[in-house]
């Protein structure tokens, strides 16, 4: 089902059987179109190349002026080798951005589903108050309140903890908003249904309005998952033991202290975003439907 | 069909009120108030407590942290009134890393914009393989800035002789340069452009392509029968019905610029000298160095209020001049 597109404009008169007149063709001429698209394909596709082409060579290799290609010889051991540096903490590292992410992007999608849910579909008087103090958060800049979140978390002893990493992340007031709007767009009597069969406020909820957000929760769920993931700021202040590193605090700190070993950079690079590349090319219908949903009614 | 189902749906809806039994009776009614009430703060507690702590409670305490005297502690107590924001102000390196941030935002956001629309442009009229082109632009956005800065730095603007910029620079008869580290022309301005560029318009482009799907082909079909061809329809009926699309995300790359901060550390920081050697300070960066560095925490919540209310009133003021909000027009 799906409620939460707005209806096709009706076209009064049928369709003519001849195929409508392309619209504007014009302008570029379409060999043109078709180059440039191609070129520019490339172009943005060639940063992973470069990642992958200087993950698998050697280190002398990658500073001389000779121009290689793709290594004869690919050192998968760059790899391995990235794992077996103790210093790095790359496998908890790894572990540990793995349990963030996939802890926050399951569970802030929920919570915002059940709040936005009672936002939307039960009445009691101060309803509005709460719209208002969740709407109101959306006005605060994310960034620039890391160091007031740093100051609770910090008090709470938070710091170079999972959880301190973790709960700060948990709430999100715009995804709070989405699901408002899309469970005031659900029609009442797939509630009434449930209604007569007895489900409560909360059975209404679960049974009924959960599953039909599917996905949405996919969109936000997978939107938030790769921003927890690659999150930066907050992780760099809270997480300041390698304990408590995730992988781009890692891969920072071994960016930002040495750059002797090339290959081992770009291989660290390789691992930590290959999670996210395999799940963009999984996801990837949620992702975009993700994007155009929340980003335009921001 | 869609219009079929949901022309049903809206008369279900208006013929339902009658069908649902109101139940009269006011001990009832006040039975079902407390249910519902019950199930509504279920629902509610966990997003309004989390952002009661994390934001409201934070940026309360922040804010009396600002008028402290509160340095290696998070105590309230020592009140200084407005000392931390006369302090702010009197510090060239927060005045500088506003004026460059701004600097930044105005060079970023532009080409950003133009970028995306123009490749929306171009995707939106591929017949096939339209997926896979889209693909290619999108999958950037998996990015993390951490993961770009590293490609930037230690491949493409590496400064070797033999690297991807200094070897495209060379067929136009550039000298090699380390690009990052030259302020005199700031070249390192290119590095930090293209990274952003590369890592967000994939974003904006699908915002952009959703746009041009909702706008109606009678539109283009009416205006061609008219005479009306290439640059015309664009700028007569594309840009105009694309016109709420590209508000929002003026806005929201606005808003992400002004708080850069990933590129700028990862790109700038040098081992010992932490950030200080960086060509530029934005600031977040600063804060970040009053705060985590200097742990001065009652300096840095009157930066974080500075640059929050900087960011509320453009944002503000954006709205206003540009009628975002106001609905139809």
């Amino acid at each position: 089902m799906k409620t939460n597109r707005p209806p096709r404009p009706a076209t009064g008169a049928p369709r003519p059987a001849v195929r409508a007149p392309r619209p504007p063709a014009r302008g570029l001429r379409p060999a043109v179109r078709g180059l440039s698209i191609g070129l520019l394909t490339l172009l943005f596709l060639a940063p992973f190349y470069l990642m992958l082409r200087n993950a698998l060579m050697e280190s002398a290799a990658l500073t001389s002026p000779e121009w290689t290609w793709w290594p004869d010889v690919m050192r998968w051991e760059n790899f391995t080798a990235l794992f077996d540096d103790p210093a790095l903490h790359m496998g908890q590292a790894l572990g540990n951005s793995l349990l963030i992410a996939g802890i926050t992007a399951p569970v802030s999608t929920l919570l915002a589903s059940a709040a936005g849910y009672a936002l939307a579909r039960i009445e009691v008087p101060g309803r509005g108050v709460v719209l208002a103090l969740v709407v109101a958060t959306l006005m605060i800049p994310g960034s620039a309140t890391f160091l007031p979140t740093f100051v609770v978390v910090g008090s709470m002893g938070g710091v170079n903890t999972l959880w301190g990493l973790i709960v700060p992340g948990l709430f999100n007031p715009f995804a709070v908003l989405l699901f408002r709007n899309f469970y005031l767009r659900l029609p009442r009597e797939i509630e009434e249904a449930g209604r007569l069969d007895g489900l409560g406020r909360l059975g209404l909820y679960g049974r009924i309005a959960l599953p039909t957000s599917g996905a949405m929760l996919a969109s936000l769920g997978a939107l938030s998952f790769i921003e927890s993931w690659n999150a930066f700021l907050w992780p760099l202040v809270i997480g300041q033991d390698p304990s408590a590193w995730t992988a781009q605090i890692a891969l920072s700190t071994f960016l930002t202290s040495q750059t002797i070993n090339l290959p081992g950079l770009f291989a660290g690079a390789v691992v930590t975003i290959a999670p996210l590349v395999a799940m963009f090319l999984i996801a990837q219908r949620y992702i975009v439907e993700g994007i155009a949903t929340s980003g335009l009614k921001g | 069909m869609t219009t079929a189902s949901d022309t049903t749906a809206r008369a279900a809806r208006a013929g339902s009120p009658a069908a649902v039994p109101r139940g009269p009776a006011p001990a009832r009614k006040r039975r079902t108030d407390r249910r519902a009430w019950g199930a509504f703060l279920l629902l509610t507690a966990p997003v309004l407590i989390g952002l009661g702590v994390f934001k409201y409670v934070a940026i309360g305490w922040s804010l009396l942290l600002s008028f402290s005297e509160a340095e290696g502690t998070i105590a309230l107590g020592d009140w200084v009134g407005l000392d931390n924001y006369r302090r702010l102000f009197a510090d060239p390196a927060f005045g500088g890393s506003l004026v460059q941030i701004l600097l930044f935002t105005l060079a970023v956001v532009p080409v950003t914009f133009a970028s995306s629309l123009g490749l929306a442009l171009l995707v939106h009229r591929v017949r096939r393989g339209r997926a896979v082109v889209r693909t290619a632009f999108l999958i950037p956005t998996a990015v993390s800035y951490v993961v770009a800065s590293l490609l930037w730095k230690m491949s493409l603007f590496n400064g070797l002789p033999a690297g991807i910029a200094n070897t495209v620079g060379g067929w136009f008869g550039m000298e090699a340069v380390p690009w990052l580290q030259t302020t005199e022309p700031p070249l390192f301005w290119i590095a930090l452009i293209t990274l952003r560029l590369w890592l967000q318009v994939g974003f904006y482009m699908v915002l952009f392509l959703a746009g041009l799907q909702a706008v109606p082909k009678e539109l283009y079909e009416a205006a061609a029968l008219d005479g009306a061809t290439g640059w015309r329809l664009l700028r007569r009926i594309t840009l105009p019905m694309l016109r709420n699309t590209s508000v929002a995300v003026l806005m929201l790359q606005f808003i992400a610029a002004f708080q850069a901060f990933d590129e700028f550390y990862n790109l700038f920081y040098g081992g010992i000298s932490g950030t200080s050697s960086a060509p530029v300070q934005t600031p977040l960066l600063h804060l970040y160095n009053t705060a985590m560095g200097a742990q001065n925490y009652g300096l840095g919540s009157a930066g974080a209020f500075v640059l929050t209310a900087l960011i509320v009133l453009v944002t503000l003021a954006q709205g206003r001049i540009t009628g975002f909000g106001r609905g139809e027009e």
